[in-house]
Formats: C-alpha cells, structure tokens, sequence
C-alpha cells in the first residue's frame, strides 16, 4: 500500500483517538475551579463530594489523553519526517512551548490535587486545581499555534530549502491562531458542561444524591448555556469568516459552494453527490453565506470551480463533518435554554425526558469536537501547510510500508482496547456516583 | 558560547532531568515484576502516583525542544527508529493508563493484567533508552545527504544491548533506592537486597560498556583525556558511584538518591562531552555525521527559544520542588490511593 496514505491513516488515527479526550479534561477542568471555589468560599462539604467525584473522572480521562498525547509529541519524527525537516525551525518551538508552560505545570499540580487534598491548606489546594485547569487551556493554546501555523503559516520565509522563522510573534499569532484558539477551548467547555450535566441528570434519575447533582446540574446548565451560545456567536462565525478570508478552497468546499457566485446560498440541508460535484435535496437561504462570509449579502463568494482540481480538499467528507458539526452545536443551544427555562420555572428536576435526554448527550460535543477537527484538517488538504506544502512530500521516505502498517495495527489494537476500557470504567465511576458523606466530616 | 552549543546544553539538561526523574519512577515500575504482595505493590504504585506524570514530561519536553532545536536529528533518528519507537510508545501508553486503570476493578485476573502491562511498560522503555543511546554512541548509518540508511535489525546490536542493559540496571538501582526512601517495615525489607545487587549489576555492566566502546566507538576518545572538563565528569561519577552504597547501608537514602542522580547525570555528561559537536556520528563516514551545526534550526528560532526556556524552566523547577516537598515522607495508603 501507499506510504502516504498509510502515513495519513495512522495520523488520523492517533490524532483522532487522542482528540477524544482533552476536550473533556479541560471542560471538566474549567468546571472543578467553579465547584472548588464554591466550596472554598461558602465552606459547604457538598462542593468537596462534588470535587472528589468529578475529579475521578478527570482523572481517569486525563489519563487516557496523556498516554495518548505522548505518541504526538514524537510522530511527526517518526512518520513525518520531511515536515519535520521542512518545518522544524517554526513548528517545534511551539511543541516544546506546550511541554515547559502547560504540561509541567498540568501534570504536577494534578498530583497535588487529586492526592493532597488533606497534605495542603485548602487554598493551596484550590490553587492546585487552578493550576491543572490553566496548565491544560496553555496546552491547548500551543497546540493550536502549531495547527494553525499550518492552516495560515505566517512569520517565515522560505530559505535554505526550509520554511525558517522571522518573526515569532508572526508565526504564534498567525491569522487563525486566536479565534481557533477560542473555537476550541469554548468547544471543551461545551463537552466539560455537558458531561457534568449528563452524570447530574443520571444520578437525579436514579435518586441517587440529588442534593449534591442538583448543585452541580445547576452549575452546569448554567455554564453550558453560555458557553453554547458563544460557540455560535461570535466564536463559530468569526471561525468562518477567517476561513473565508484566509483559505476559500476550503471554504467553498465545507460550505459545499460548486460554483462562483454574488449574493451565495447557505446550504442549510444537502447531500452531497460525486461526481460530478453536486447539491442533492438542497434547502438554501439566499444570500446568506456572502453575509456570513464578508458582512454582505450581495458579496461574492468563490466556489470550487475557481480553484485547480489538484488543489482542491475531499468535498464530501468536509462538507458533511462541517455540517454536522454546525447541526450539534445548535442542538447543544437548545438543550441548555430548555434547561435553563425549566430550572427557572424549578421543574427541571421533573422534567425525566430532558434528564434522560441529558445522559444521552454527554458524547454529543465530543462528536461535534471530532467533526469539526475533521472538516478544519481534511479541509486543508492537499497540503500539509496550507499553499507551501503538500501532504505527499512530507512523509518519512526512510520507513517502509511495511512497518507503517504495523504500527497501525498495533496502535488500532491498543485504542479499541483502551477505549473500551475507558468506556467502561467511566460507567462504572458514574454508576457508583459520589462517595457517601462521612459522619466526622458532616458534623465538624 | 555560541547558540549551538547552548543548545547543546539544555537538551543535555533536559535529558539528565528526565533520567533522575522519571529515571526512579521507571525503575520502581521494573522492580514491580518481582513483588507478588499485594500491600508492597500498592506501596510501590502510590510512592510514585503523585508524580510520575510529570516525570514523564521531561521526556516530552526533550522531544519538542530537540525538534525545536536540531529538526534534522528529530527527523532522522525517530524515523529511522521507527519499530523500536513504535514499541517504546505502546510501552508507555499501557503504562500510563495503568495507574488509574489497574485499582478500578477488584477481579484478580484484571489486577494481574495490569501488573504485567505496568511492569513491562516499565521494563522496555528502561531498556529502550540505552539501546537508543548505545546506537547513537557507536554511530547510526547515515549518507551523505544526512538520511538514515539501515534497518530495523541493525539497531539491535550486542554492544547497544549492552547499553541498554546499563540503563536498565541503572534505573532499578536508582528506583530501588527511592523505594527505601518512600517505605517502612517488610516492604522496605524486602528491597533492600535488590539494591545492593543492582549497584553491582550496573557498575560491572558500565565498566564492560566502557572498555567495548574502545573498540566500538574509538573516535568517542579522540582529545577527550586532554579535556579538563572530561576528568571533573569522570571523578564526579567514580564519586558518586562509590557514596551511593555507603549511604544505603548508613541508611540515609535521599543522600543516596542525590548520589545516584549524580551518578546518571555525570554518566549523561560524559556521553555527551563524547559526542560533541556531533550529535549523531556516521558510521558510514564521520564526515556525514549530523552535528550541532550541520542539523540545527536557525538562530531566529533558536533565540526564541531560549527565551522560553529561560522563562519557564526556572517556575518548573520551583514548583516540582515544592511539589515534591509536599508528597516527602513514608507512603500512606488511603481511600484516595491507587
């Protein structure tokens, strides 16, 4: 089989493995600094129950992320070699930013609050929390800069037959970095809200601990409404229009725009047919995507027709992840305002069909994490950085298929494994809920 | 000093960091395979849950600022690494995850399955290491255009064995120690033998290292007994080897550990103060070697990254210290323990 295409496998793979669980570390993350310093201000022993049992959750899934995480730090070595070598000037100082700023100070200060809640005062405890929640956003922040250095690569010149950096702040806050950045980190709020609110809405299902659910529910619906709001406005439309702006191959494609036109559509429902490239069973709202796009609704927008075939993304895949995405986002809107209502008018906690739809939702935003990964990175493509290099020259060329292919079935065995397992054990940890309170506690 | 060489230097640093850290956690995870107590192994896991993960983060850090630094070496040594690295990352996922995975479940048949992966994910990358390190020493094939030209195969030879024999005998030796340190009572007992016997294994197994590489990697020596530097290294390690045993039988183990990481940490230096400038000798022709300057980035970046490491590496340090000060003492197994 094909090197590259192997190589490609086993990137989406690992990667897309991986992806699956910070989002919800750091959601979670961002939702014990709230409970932890709801306990530590108002002194209730609920918010310590409520900081110990989420707290195994983030623990278990903070796990899984870093085993996972270590194979990033060294695949683009071992399978992207010529990257490495055609990048390495400006890429790997954000790979090694990530590692001094966020994974030292992650990791360590996690220790310090799983294990050491009765070894420091509680402010230093709390702090601890603080630090593990910053740590893991500074990650996501370096890691972006990297992604998006490689969607619009700026700060460098080409030199030496290598992408060499000038400027750094150029390439850190390149054009995509910030509002990716936001994107990102406002989607792993969505995913940490509704995972809080999904294990709620289990344990007030099984009256199991409803005090101690109602509390976090609360904090969650909360939260979630506002982080699910500013995932569509402004962070979700301002991730648009710099598409928009920077790559419009991509554009066109994720947007599913065949053709160059004023005053373009939204297509709002579509399937995708090939070849040769069409809309099927399209609803459309006229002239809305030249709004979307450039702030006019007479603006015009370029469709795939303009750009060469060869520098064109896969059309399908991206145009369905991205609407896909989009349809998730605003089932997460309507779920929190729903919630909100009936928690205002307190008849959420009767409300058994949302709770239940709840305990569904808790994978929803970490689909919608993936798709959108899916539909900025396949997006991208053919290459590798965007307009400068194309995926098929940046291959390790010393590894042969054959060993590719190995690792892609030893790594294909350890993620089903462990994500079974993770399954399971996240069941298990929820189903066991909170650990009872305990006399000593109550009473001082 | 020029950039280069500063560079050098910190993934020199970076590299002696994560073998006296994670070095301990490793070789507490090796010793792990031979206890069968259920007590002694909660013990072995708990005095290292705390911290092991950041440990590890010493690895990834050397990963990204070698990329940042030298991409060319990042390039071509983990590519043409490839199975082993492969092996060397399954090893540590399984690893990692065993930890939280291996108390959630009280079947013994689970218990044992995550034993064996902790254990083993302990074992291969102690082993690992000194087979990347024993290659690196003795030369990599690499062409004139600074590709890697051979095979999986070749990477195992018996002199990078050998290494990697040292490396893990190190590594349980130094694990061993931190083990008396975090224990009490019949736990503690029962490592006590290993440590002795671990110190013997590795100083015959580093001596003999030494005297093959006279033969394997001669060009290792050139100049290097005229360098002042090479005889403070060399009497630094003699030093520290011959304390570490004085201090267990005086029974003062963190002095033995600060003797032990010395021990490593001048072993390190001296690998390198061999290498320098190259970073990974040719055995096809020296000449093709990749050197500190023939595969490093620009001085743009290499100054950028400077600053970070000047900014952030001092704050790690303050708070892994204080961290580590807060978990100091005997291992207490309570409800919030692994």
């Amino acid at each position: 089989m094909d090197t590259v295409l192997l190589s490609r496998i086993q990137f989406a793979m690992t990667i897309g493995f991986h992806f699956l669980f910070p989002p919800v570390s750091i959601g979670l993350a961002w939702l014990l600094v709230i409970i932890e310093s709801f306990g530590f201000k108002r002194k209730e022993e609920v918010y310590v129950r409520l900081g110990k049992f989420f707290g195994k959750i983030l623990a278990l899934t903070f796990s899984v992320g870093v085993a996972t995480g270590i194979v990033m730090e060294f695949q683009f070595g071992t399978n992207w070699a010529e990257y490495s070598k055609f990048v390495g000037d400006i890429f790997g100082a954000p790979l090694a930013a990530e590692g001094v700023f966020a994974f030292f100070l992650e990791s360590t200060f996690l220790g310090l609050y799983l294990f050491g809640r009765d070894k420091v005062s509680k402010g230093v405890h709390l702090f601890s929390i603080w630090m593990v929640t910053i740590g893991a956003t500074i990650s996501a922040f370096w890691i972006i800069v990297a992604g998006s250095w490689m969607q619009t690569p700026a700060g460098y010149v080409i030199k030496n037959g290598r992408a060499e950096l000038t400027n750094f702040w150029d390439a850190v806050f390149n054009p995509s970095t910030v509002i990716r950045f936001l994107h990102t980190i406002d989607a792993a709020l969505i995913a940490g809200a509704f995972m809080v609110a999904g294990v709620s809405a289990y344990l007030i299902l099984k009256n199991k601990e409803t005090e101690l659910a109602k509390r976090s529910m609360k904090i969650a619906v909360y939260f979630g409404l506002i982080v699910s709001l500013l995932e569509l406005f402004p962070f979700g439309h301002e991730s648009g229009r710099e598409v928009a702006k920077y790559q419009p191959a991509k554009f066109a494609a994720i947007q599913g725009l065949y053709t160059s036109q004023t005053g373009a559509p939204l297509a709002v429902f579509a399937i995708p047919v090939m070849p040769p490239p069409e809309l099927k069973a399209k609803i459309e709202i006229p002239g809305l995507l030249s709004w979307l796009a450039f702030g006019d609704f007479n603006a015009k927008v370029q469709g795939i027709n303009d750009f060469p075939s060869n520098d064109l993304p896969p059309l399908f895949i991206t145009f369905v992840s991205y609407h896909n995405m989009v349809v998730l986002g605003m089932l997460f809107i309507l779920l929190m305002m729903i919630a909100t209502y009936l928690l205002r008018k307190n008849k959420l906690w009767d409300t058994k069909i949302l709770l239940k739809m709840f305990v569904w939702a808790i994978p929803l935003p970490v689909i919608a994490c993936e798709l959108g990964w899916i539909s900025a990175e396949v997006g991208r493509q053919p290459w590798i950085v965007y307009n400068v290099m194309r995926t098929s020259d940046a291959i390790s060329r010393n590894v042969p298929a054959g060993d590719i292919l190995f690792s892609i079935i030893l790594f294909a065995f350890i993620y089903l494994l462990i994500g079974y397992l993770y399954l399971y054990l996240l069941v298990k940890e929820i189903k066991h809920g909170p650990e009872p309170a305990l006399v000593k506690e109550v009473l001082s | 000093m020029d950039l280069n060489t500063i560079w050098f230097l910190l993934i020199g640093i970076l590299i002696m960091g994560y073998a006296v850290l994670d070095g301990f956690d490793l070789g507490v995870g090796v010793l792990y395979l031979f206890t069968k107590d259920e007590t002694a192994k909660r013990v072995y896991l708990n005095s290292i849950g705390p911290v092991w993960d950041g440990n590890e983060v010493w690895l990834l850090t050397g990963g990204g600022a070698l990329f940042a630094a030298f991409p060319i070496v990042y390039a071509t040594v983990f590519s043409g690494f490839y199975i082993p690295f492969m092996l060397l990352l399954a090893a540590l996922i399984f690893r990692a995850v065993s930890f939280e995975f291996r108390g959630k479940v009280s079947s013994p048949g689970w218990k044992k399955l995550w034993d064996y992966l902790f254990g083993i994910g302990s074992l291969l990358p102690s082993i690992l290491f000194g087979i990347a390190i024993g290659n690196i020493i003795s030369g990599l094939p690499i062409d004139i255009s600074g590709n890697y030209v051979g095979n999986f195969l070749d990477l195992l030879n018996p002199y990078s064995i050998l290494v990697g024999l040292v490396s893990l005998s190190f590594f349980a030796m130094h694990g061993s120690i931190y083990l008396m340190m975090k224990s009490e009572g019949l736990v503690k007992e029962k490592v006590l033998p290993y440590v002795n016997r671990l110190w013997m294994a590795f100083v015959l197994l580093y001596a003999l290292t030494t005297f093959f590489t006279f033969f394997e990697a001669p060009f290792q020596f050139n100049g290097l007994l005229n360098n002042p530097l090479f005889w403070m290294l060399f009497v630094l390690l003699l030093v520290s080897i011959v304390l570490i045993p004085v201090f267990v039988k005086a029974n003062k183990f963190f002095k033995a550990i600060i003797f032990s990481s010395l021990t490593i940490i001048s072993m390190i230096g001296l690998t390198a103060l061999s290498l320098f400038p190259r970073l990974v000798p040719s055995n096809i022709d020296l000449d093709f070697s990749l050197t500190i300057y023939n595969a490093s980035s620009s001085k743009t970046s290499m100054t950028a990254m400077l600053y970070i490491a000047l900014i952030g590496m001092p704050i790690v340090i303050a708070y892994t210290i204080f961290v580590y000060r807060v978990f100091k003492g005997k291992v207490v197994i309570t409800k919030e323990s692994y």
